[in-house]
């Protein structure tokens, strides 16, 4: 855009102005767009600065699971629902896996929802995985990876605990056990 | 005239350089028992998000190694390979493509360096063109060659002494 | 403590990079010279604070010091020495401190000139790169503190600051993480510190155009006294890359040396437009031509280095080689915006002044194809910038992450690069002013008729792609013309002086060493772009797993699998090894060992190729683990890359021509008194 300034001014005084009046349409298109290149950063930047969800009202989603179930978070108001973020080649997973089945297995008649979101997956090895440690809670794909871009998931393991009232109630990055989750479902149940 | 012709040519040759460099495209046989040169011919195309920038065929995490298995089973029944990828952009999104596909909004990443290219050869092309105006009134500088050509004219001057 | 002298010596030379910008201030506005003086001082000064503080974080890192939190991160007892000391570019605080130094000691360098001639432009060129250097400094002194100690309470909690927090103890780990192993390579030790003193470089010559146009000067002087300076950040800036694309192709094992990954072309903007300027200058030398374009060209050139070290550093972009998340991000946003922004307020300003003295008369000049040269380049920025910023802005507007990979740009830029080619081929022909196609032509024939020879033995040798064909034929083109020149000069300077053949063309580069020093790094881009055709178009490849004695080929090639050895290693690699024969039409000619190494603390691990090298190409042997590997059965991804040593030999010429164009010349001085061309040697 620069190269047609190369030309030199003209001599007569009309010209002149005219060359002006193009010079400065043409600053001003430059300073437009480096404020549009600056806004866009500054926009990522500030994306990349939030890290993963942390409170507030957790981004909504809908999710099939394997069994070709349909579950969509808003719909799922008053219950207590636990997202796990898990792929079956995530080592880390596996050493929460059992934990979680357990903790459904205690909770599921008290209002509470295991909701298992398969990132980055691959069906067969998903399938294997899941009945290798022998998980009943519903499991499905997250198709797109757009739910865990919508949460900024960092990587798996990641485990988010929604309130009854549909507020984030806790984020664990990384893996959990038990106990962790026990003592916020605890709370949330009002013991 | 020479002047256009060379120009021309030049046009020409850039024209024809685009054209083979965007016809280069992979033919991939079907098998039912593909090889592991016929899973890295597509997984050379994808992008998985786990390894962000490097391409599947060459990302050594067990995430990839079950990405090409996938693949592999995809091909041995029969999945072309347009399939496979639109099986892989579907399942993952568009970003475990090496290139998003030219359309909606994506059709800026395809067009506009081009277009800006285009818009910057244009404006030197006026420049020449209003050089062109002048280049009645200094047609004396052909003869006249300025200062700088001293030395090659040196040096041709010394040539045609000995040829 | 040595870790407090160290802090100190960082916030000392913070302190002494605003006083430096201060005290150039006061000149400014009382003329006095001992504030300049004083100014320069200061810079010197930061050298020397920098200097200390690299040699104690060395000092740290080699004497094993894992209570310092960057010491811990970035390196391990089993590390040799060596790696340990240049762990001090292995992660973001201390690369940055190291990029500091580099600044400090070209600032240092450039006080140290004799600046009788452009006092003037010295306040300002002060202000311009000690405002680049201080802001770095406080990125360490603020943000990436390389000297901070690791404290633990009596929970067990570790943090890290400069000071001890209340009713904490100093916490020592046992052994640090070590270096990432991707960066445990000869070329790896040697890439970052080249690409910073290119990045850095191209500060100087920056300051001086900021000068000049703060001060209104408009005639070049800027240019003149950092030709050299930009020659030589850019030599560094091409080191850099081509270390860089070795250490890929060493390290990385995907059979390639470029992956137009964001960061690499984060380094490669800067160059570009770098390369543009170095052609381009020599017009506003000979001419007075190209000003405004000029003081563009060297802005963008210092916005890229800017705007890509922010890319990398702040997390915005994801990549192999990008650093871990930072929070220098939101500072260096605002250090982004606030020069960019100064720069062009200043250049606006300035722009009227700035018009040339006269116009281009003809395309058929070498202003003119200077000019297509450049807009060639630009063409290819445009490209890789909008290439890279891209997914970001796809991301934000639409919500869908995308990736840009390389047939994005071998697209974009192939036809560009093609062209550059061309114009190569025809400039050094090209006369000053105004030339005849007539007479183009009568220099052209005989080398573009000898150059027509490369095409034809390809396609008798069975090579019908079209592609290879115009770009060797190009490639073939350029050579000619280029080695028809140095023959020219020689053989009229030989006739005329009665001396012998070599003597002249000696005498001919030295006379002429900008000039030939330019022609050489054509050359060099001849064998490049060789080998870089040869890997593009023709590299060939096969996968297999081979069970002991069992074979598998490619092309003239042959692999037997023979052994696999295991074994840890002491410096912290468990190594797992695979033995391969290697026969070229059946007869054996060789033996490697491809590897995998397994780093046990960081569990990185990585796929070290063998490669049977010769100049026809590469045989690049991968082990690798799609299948558990063991005795029985192994894995092996096999390359074929022909030309591509070609690449590396194209490197020498290139650092060898920008030598020779870069070495001072006796006549320098002279010509610049008398401000004329250099090319008037007779």
């Amino acid at each position: 855009m620069a190269m047609s300034r190369i030309n030199p001014p003209t001599l007569s005084q009309s010209h002149i102005t005219v060359q002006q009046r193009k010079n400065r349409l043409g600053q001003l298109a430059v300073w437009i767009l480096l404020a549009a290149l600056l806004v866009f950063v500054a926009i990522k930047l500030f994306q990349t600065s939030l890290g993963p969800v942390r409170s507030g009202k957790p981004p909504d989603f809908t999710i099939t699971t394997f069994n070709g179930q349909t579950y969509t978070l808003s719909d799922l108001e008053g219950k207590i629902i636990v997202i796990n973020f898990w792929a079956s080649w995530c080592d880390p997973c596996k050493a929460e896996a059992e934990d979680l089945e357990m903790l459904w297995r205690d909770y599921k008649d008290k209002d509470v929802l295991l909701l298992g979101i398969d990132y980055a997956d691959t069906e067969k090895e998903a399938l294997d995985y899941l009945s290798t440690w022998n998980i009943t809670y519903p499991n499905g794909p997250d198709v797109g990876t757009t739910i865990s871009q919508s949460y900024r998931i960092r990587g798996v393991p990641e485990t988010y605990i929604v309130a009854q009232n549909g507020l984030l109630a806790k984020s664990f990055i990384g893996p959990v056990n038990y106990e962790n989750i026990e003592v916020v479902l605890e709370a949330l149940l009002g013991k | 005239m020479e002047i256009k012709w060379v120009s021309k040519s030049i046009l020409l040759v850039m024209l024809l350089t685009c054209i083979t460099f965007n016809n280069i495209t992979n033919v991939l046989a079907q098998d039912i028992n593909p090889t592991d040169d016929e899973v890295n011919a597509i997984s050379k195309q994808l992008y998985c998000p786990v390894c962000e920038s490097i391409p599947l065929d060459a990302c050594g995490t067990q995430a990839c190694i079950q990405w090409r298995d996938t693949i592999r089973s995809k091909l041995s029944n029969g999945w072309s390979e347009e399939e496979i990828k639109q099986y892989f952009s579907d399942q993952y999104g568009i970003r475990v493509l090496a290139e998003p596909p030219a359309d909606g909004f994506n059709t800026l990443l395809w067009y506009l360096p081009p277009s800006l290219f285009l818009i910057g050869a244009l404006l030197v092309t006026r420049l020449l063109s209003n050089t062109k105006n002048k280049l009645h009134v200094q047609h004396e500088t052909i003869s006249n060659i300025d200062n700088a050509n001293h030395y090659v004219e040196r040096i041709e001057h010394d040539l045609k002494k000995w040829q | 403590m040595i870790v407090n002298l160290g802090y100190t010596a960082l916030l000392l030379a913070l302190i002494c990079s605003l006083y430096s910008i201060i005290s150039a201030r006061v000149y400014i506005n009382n003329n006095k010279i001992q504030w300049v003086d004083s100014s320069r001082n200061a810079v010197l000064a930061v050298w020397f604070l920098l200097t200390l503080a690299c040699l104690i974080l060395v000092y740290l890192l080699t004497n094993e010091h894992f209570e310092i939190e960057y010491v811990a991160s970035v390196s391990s007892r089993a590390m040799p020495w060596y790696l340990k000391a240049t762990a001090l570019w292995g992660g973001q605080a201390g690369s940055l401190l190291f990029w500091s130094w580099l600044m400090s000691s070209y600032t240092g360098i450039m006080m140290l000139r004799d600046w009788s001639n452009e006092r003037d432009l010295q306040p300002y060129v002060i202000t311009a790169s000690m405002l680049t250097l201080a802001f770095f400094v406080s990125l360490n002194v603020f943000v990436e503190n390389p000297f901070n100690v690791l404290w633990i309470d009596s929970f067990g909690n570790i943090t890290s600051s400069m000071m001890r927090p209340d009713a904490n103890l100093m916490f020592t780990p046992n052994d640090g993480a070590g270096l990432n192993p991707l960066l445990r390579h000869p070329g790896m030790i040697i890439h970052p510190p080249m690409l910073y003193l290119g990045f850095v470089g191209f500060v100087i010559p920056y300051s001086f155009a900021i000068g000049a146009l703060a001060v209104g000067r408009t005639d070049g002087v800027w240019i003149r006294a950092t030709r050299r300076w930009t020659l030589i950040a850019w030599l560094f800036l091409s080191l850099g890359l081509l270390l860089g694309g070795r250490w890929a192709y060493d390290v990385l094992g995907w059979g390639g040396y470029w992956g137009w990954d964001p960061v690499e072309i984060a380094a490669f903007m800067p160059w570009l437009t770098g390369t543009a300027f170095l052609h381009s200058v020599i017009i506003q030398e000979k001419h007075g031509m190209f000003k405004r374009w000029n003081m563009i060209l060297i802005i963008l050139t210092y916005a890229l280095v800017i705007f890509g070290t922010f890319l990398t550093r702040s997390g915005v972009l994801s990549s192999v080689h990008a650093f871990a998340q930072s929070s220098i991000g939101p500072l260096f946003f605002i250090f982004i915006t606030v020069t960019f922004t100064i720069s062009l307020l200043l250049l606006f300003r300035g722009w009227e002044s700035l018009a040339s003295s006269k116009t281009l008369t003809s395309w058929l000049s070498r202003e003119g194809m200077f000019l297509l040269n450049n807009l060639l380049f630009m063409g290819i920025l445009v490209a890789c910038f909008w290439g890279v910023i891209y997914p970001l802005i796809s991301e934000i507007i639409t919500g869908q992450k995308v990736t840009v990979g390389p047939p994005f740009y071998e697209r974009t830029t192939g036809p560009q690069f093609a062209a550059l080619l061309l114009l190569m081929g025809i400039v050094p022909l090209v006369a000053w002013r105004i030339t005849t196609v007539n007479r183009i032509g009568h220099l052209i024939w005989k080398p573009t008729m000898i150059s027509l020879l490369i095409p034809i033995i390809s396609i008798i040798s069975g090579i019908f792609n079209f592609a290879a064909l115009l770009s060797l034929w190009l490639a073939s083109l350029v050579f000619c013309v280029t080695i028809y020149e140095f023959y020219r000069g020689s053989i009229a300077r030989s006739k005329s002086s009665g001396n012998s053949f070599f003597i002249s063309l000696w005498q001919l580069i030295s006379r002429n060493r900008r000039r030939y020093g330019g022609y050489i790094v054509h050359l060099g881009i001849v064998f490049m772009a060789v080998g870089i055709i040869g890997v593009e178009m023709f590299q060939t490849e096969t996968q297999g797993t081979l069970a002991i004695e069992e074979r598998m080929s490619l092309e003239d090639y042959s692999l037997v699998y023979k052994d696999l050895t295991e074994y840890p290693e002491n410096d912290g690699r468990f190594v797992t090894k695979a033995t391969l024969d290697v026969y070229k039409n059946n007869k054996l000619i060789g033996e490697l060992e491809p590897r995998r190494d397994y780093y046990n603390i960081s569990q990185q691990r990585m796929t070290i190729p063998d490669v049977y090298s010769t100049l026809e190409g590469d045989l690049y042997v991968l082990l690798i683990d799609w299948k558990p590997v063991g005795p029985q059965q192994a894995t092996f991804k096999v390359y074929l890359n022909p030309l591509i040593n070609w690449i590396w030999i194209g490197g020498f010429l290139f650092i060898l021509g920008t030598l020779v164009a870069t070495w001072p010349d006796q006549r320098d001085r002279h010509i610049i008194t008398n401000n004329k061309s250099i090319l008037q040697p007779f």
